[in-house]
């Protein structure tokens, strides 16, 4: 009609073929975190911290039970390696807060992998089959929520002694709920979203939409989340160590060193300081970098 | 006397991707009385010229030019100046009822707080005032549904009760940003005989943007085509139609499915809406018109107006006779 | 006429019903109410034809849409393939039968998960109804098929937020067609587009109509972008039909006064005569889905509205060859 069907055709293509910088989400959201400054700062603050407390204990010269009679409450100095004084039993402080550290991570991490598993799980397997199963579901999550938690703990403590493994059990018995709750809200906002019907108009199975289409586009949120959870396991633990439930003695854990530093408080300060500085930093950290991912794995703002 | 003068009006907004030039170098002037359709697809700028002008832009928005209201320019008065002419003189509507419309309050209280705010009038007047204009845009019982919240009124009405919000104050001019899009033909339809004869009793210009050309055809006097932030072409609603002489809006015409024509093959514009944040030199629409040569790529052309036709002014390096012969556009 | 063709998809009477909340305040005991999103729909489909079926706000198509696919289920009613009817089957039915029946949406970035790639999304329906095939052909009929509609090879590997509105909606039509079906149900595609893209994917949909011998059920709100694609166009009000034409005895004479309102109020592009004409004006608003109307549902805003139309509930019938309406004015008596 107006110009020739080659002549657009050509502009057709020659259209087609402008190149548009590639972009992942993936990508982008790395780029955005980047940019976070604080985000960044805590993450190599974080990664300080864990090298710290994985290769600390092996280099310094001494052991974590170690009792140095002559040097006991000794402030921090240059004298005899304790570069950050001793304790009521001559044992090094800055050896003890690093094993310490092992104990508060494996138990952040660890706590909040049993909370990831568990939670993703029963909210999105809630979420997507919905009606009967999803009330039945949240609703047991419901009464979890109004159990006494400390009761709980305490219960299983006095009966069962102070075990590592039970205080897992205990730890991961509460943590999960969050994440089951956040994980169905998502999965139902996902599933009403055209692409998922999409997926049905194909005839894909429920259990290839499941782990192909929802699974990933709830990632994000997991990923966020699990960072915001371990400080909270962390705490619980450090918690349930200043009531005397927890790591046995002579293993340490900051909450453990915490407890103990606050009943020295006034012969010597550094031994609640150090632990607490720890502790809070790195509480302080994982709660900017799980800020600094959800902004920046916010599919809102490309 | 002319209400409006838009003088050399610009946006731009700085986002992550840097400065985006949403509009270049608008140029209009409204007279009292007139209706101006100001048309365009995405990324036209349509809606942040008209809310520049009304100094509703979005934080990160500036806007530069002048935008002269009896002689003052609205762009640098200062807020409290503006927001006296803002809903007295000049008042808009938006295209989504349900969100401009405050959910919590009801009708008669967003409407007697206008009259309040620019009439001084004590509530009862208002009041009576509000019914009279809720009458005028044919809402039946105005007077027991005055009291009602938003939600219970459907989205036709609540359309209505923005129109007649806006003409509280009897404004000589009227804003409409894309009034009817949301909504369906029959109450579109119902929406448009409205605002004809509402412009017809209260005289009110009116500033008419959407993407519609059926629209602009059936309510506007003059035509603004606009693409990728500038004017492609501003002339009367006949010339538009009868006798395009832009590249973009021929093909615009070309590409419009139309009850009138029957429903053969539509002669599309190939490419996609242009980028904002990463304009080509020259003229925007030259890598999607089949007419371009060298020259627009790197020279943007000026709205000048056409030699044939002092009254049509247009943005091409081409001149009109060189695009489609006049007369293949046919009308009965 | 030459001989009887069979229709592929024959749907009768199909009505899908929602069971929704009893009013203000809900006890557990407060009977709940019944939405008729779609209330007695019957046409036929035959091949390589386009049905274009048009509607307002509330009007069901799209809830039809899907109930023709079983995204929702229909409450009663005949969906018959080929056949067999396809309410009776079994859910191995329904899976086969989607090799055959695709759907293309609204929103056109929506419709694609952010999260894979343009290959894994249009070789999804490969993977799912053909896992015999290797990744390699897999990959090379995506190729192809993104060649068919205008997308280019070094595309394959974007995200869908990378692309403009137009091209995600050649992405959903990639997708579509890649299982090769015999009928595509396009829910409003290019509603959310611009008019100059409308056109290019209008277009495009007409061209590989014609190339795979495709059927087509096109649903939209606008009556002149359905004139471009379809050969047949039903007319829905409230959950029922008005009309089912011919493309140009629709347009040219219109025999449901709702057709004749719907044709009236749409802004024509031509100043002179959109000024000079005159529109039907519907008057009041759309009756709830939940309390329709008695009788012929339109009846409240018809301007020919008589008393029988309060009485009778009117079915399509076939005034000739072109039309059928269900307006009770036109009954022949």
């Amino acid at each position: 009609m107006m110009f020739s069907k080659s002549k657009r055709q050509a502009l057709t293509q020659a259209l087609e073929h402008v190149q548009i910088e590639r972009r992942s989400p993936w990508a982008d959201a790395r780029r955005r975190f980047m940019k976070n400054r604080a985000a960044v700062v805590s993450l190599v603050l974080l990664g300080v911290i864990a090298f710290l407390i994985v290769v600390g204990p092996w280099v310094l010269p001494h052991n974590y039970e170690d009792t140095d009679w002559s040097a006991l409450n000794l402030a921090p100095t240059w004298q005899g390696g304790h570069w950050f004084g001793t304790d009521d039993l001559g044992r090094d402080l800055m050896v003890r807060t690093l094993v310490g550290g092992r104990i508060s991570f494996m138990v952040g991490i660890l706590g909040t992998l049993v909370a990831v598993v568990i939670g993703v799980s029963w909210g999105a397997i809630a979420g997507f089959c919905g009606g009967k199963v999803d009330g039945l579901m949240m609703r047991f999550v419901d009464v979890m929520y109004a159990l006494p938690f400390m009761l709980f703990a305490i219960l299983l403590m006095t009966f069962f002694g102070r075990n590592l493994v039970l205080m897992f059990v205990a730890l991961g018995a509460i943590s999960w709920l969050d994440m089951a709750r956040i994980v169905r809200g998502q999965t139902l906002s996902i599933k009403s979203k055209e692409f998922i019907e999409a997926a049905r108009a194909i005839g894909v199975s429920r259990r290839a939409i499941i782990f192909r289409h929802i699974v990933p586009n709830l990632l994000g949120v997991v990923v966020v989340y699990a960072t915001v959870t371990i400080p909270n396991v962390i705490l619980t633990e450090s918690v349930l160590s200043f009531l005397g439930l927890g790591v046995q003695e002579p293993m340490t854990s900051w909450g453990v060193l915490v407890q103990e530093g606050q009943q020295k408080m006034d012969a010597a300060p550094w031994t609640l300081l150090i632990p607490a500085l720890f502790l809070s930093l790195t509480l302080y950290c994982a709660n900017y970098v799980g800020d600094g991912l959800r902004d920046a794995l916010d599919p809102k703002d490309r | 006397m002319t209400l409006l003068q838009v003088k050399n009006l610009g946006v731009c907004f700085s986002t992550h991707d840097g400065m985006v030039h949403a509009v270049n170098g608008l140029n209009f002037e409204l007279e009292p009385g007139q209706t101006l359709g100001i048309v365009g697809e995405s990324g036209s700028g349509k809606s942040q010229s008209v809310l520049a002008m009304m100094g509703l832009l979005a934080n990160n928005g500036q806007a530069s030019g002048e935008v002269l209201y009896q002689g003052e320019n609205l762009l640098s008065m200062r807020a409290r100046d503006l927001n006296r002419i803002r809903g007295d003189r000049l008042s808009m509507i938006f295209q989504d009822p349900m969100t401009s419309l405050n959910p919590y309050l009801t009708v008669e209280r967003q409407m007697t707080e206008v009259l309040e705010l620019h009439k001084h009038m004590p509530s009862r007047a208002a009041k009576t005032r509000a019914i009279e204009l809720l009458e005028a845009v044919r809402i039946p019982d105005a007077a027991r549904r005055i009291s009602m919240y938003p939600h219970e009124f459907s989205g036709g009405m609540r359309q209505r009760v923005m129109i007649a919000m806006a003409l509280l104050c009897e404004p000589e001019v009227l804003i409409a940003d894309e009034p009817t899009t949301a909504l369906d033909v029959t109450v579109q339809a119902q929406i448009l005989t409205l605002l004809k004869e509402l412009q017809r009793d209260f005289g009110t210009a009116i500033i008419m943007i959407t993407h519609d050309l059926g629209v602009v055809a059936g309510l506007c006097d003059q035509v603004m085509v606009m693409y990728g932030g500038r004017v492609m072409e501003y002339a009367s609603a006949e010339s538009i139609f009868y006798r395009p002489s832009h590249p973009y809006t021929i093909g615009l015409l070309g590409a419009l499915p139309r009850l009138d024509h029957q429903g053969e093959t539509l002669t599309a514009i190939p490419g996609n809406p242009p980028n904002l944040a990463n304009m080509p030199s020259g003229c925007p629409f030259a890598e999607r018109c089949a007419y371009a040569f060298p020259r627009c790529n790197s020279e943007l052309p000026v709205l000048i107006s056409n030699p044939d036709d002092a009254s049509v002014l247009r943005a091409c390096h081409l001149k009109p006779a060189q695009l489609v012969p006049v007369g293949e556009i046919q009308h009965v | 006429m030459s001989e009887i063709k069979s229709p592929i998809l024959s749907v009768r009477n199909i009505k899908v019903h929602f069971m929704v909340s009893g009013g203000e305040t809900e006890w557990p005991w407060t009977p709940k109410k019944t939405l008729k999103a779609v209330d007695g729909v019957s046409f036929d489909l035959f091949a390589g034809e386009t049905l274009g079926i048009v509607g307002e706000s509330g009007c069901g198509k799209s809830t039809l849409a899907r109930a023709i696919l079983n995204l929702i289920p229909a409450t009663e009613g005949e969906i018959i393939w080929m056949g067999t009817d396809l309410r009776k089957g079994s859910e191995r039915e329904w899976h086969r039968v989607r090799r055959d029946i695709q759907m293309i949406f609204q929103d056109p970035l929506a419709s694609l998960d952010p999260r894979m790639t343009v290959a894994q999304i249009i070789g999804e329906p490969l993977q799912t109804h053909h896992p015999e095939l290797s990744l390699s052909q897999v990959m090379e009929r995506v190729r192809k098929m993104m060649q068919r509609v205008g997308l280019t090879e070094q595309q394959i590997n974007r995200y869908p937020h990378e692309f403009s509105g137009g091209q995600c909606q050649r992405i959903g039509i990639a997708r579509a067609l890649i299982l090769e079906p015999k009928l595509i149900i396009c829910d409003e595609p290019v509603s959310a587009l611009d008019v100059s893209i409308q056109a290019q994917i209008i277009n495009l949909l007409r061209e590989l109509q014609q190339e795979m011998g495709l059927a087509l059920i096109f649903i939209a709100h606008d009556l002149a972008v359905v004139k471009h694609i379809s050969d047949r166009i039903l007319v829905m009000y409230l959950g029922r039909e008005m009309e089912l034409a011919n493309k140009h005895a629709l347009y040219d004479r219109p025999a449901h006064p709702y057709t004749n309102a719907l044709l009236s109020a749409i802004p024509l592009p031509d100043p002179v005569r959109e000024r000079n004409k005159s529109i039907q004006i519907l008057n009041g608003d759309l009756p709830s889905p939940i309390n329709p109307p008695s009788g012929c549902v339109f009846r409240t805003r018809c301007p020919k509205a008589e008393a029988r139309c309060s009485k009778e509930i009117p079915q399509l019938h076939v005034l000739d060859q072109d039309t059928q309406c269900s307006c009770l004015l036109t009954y022949r008596e």
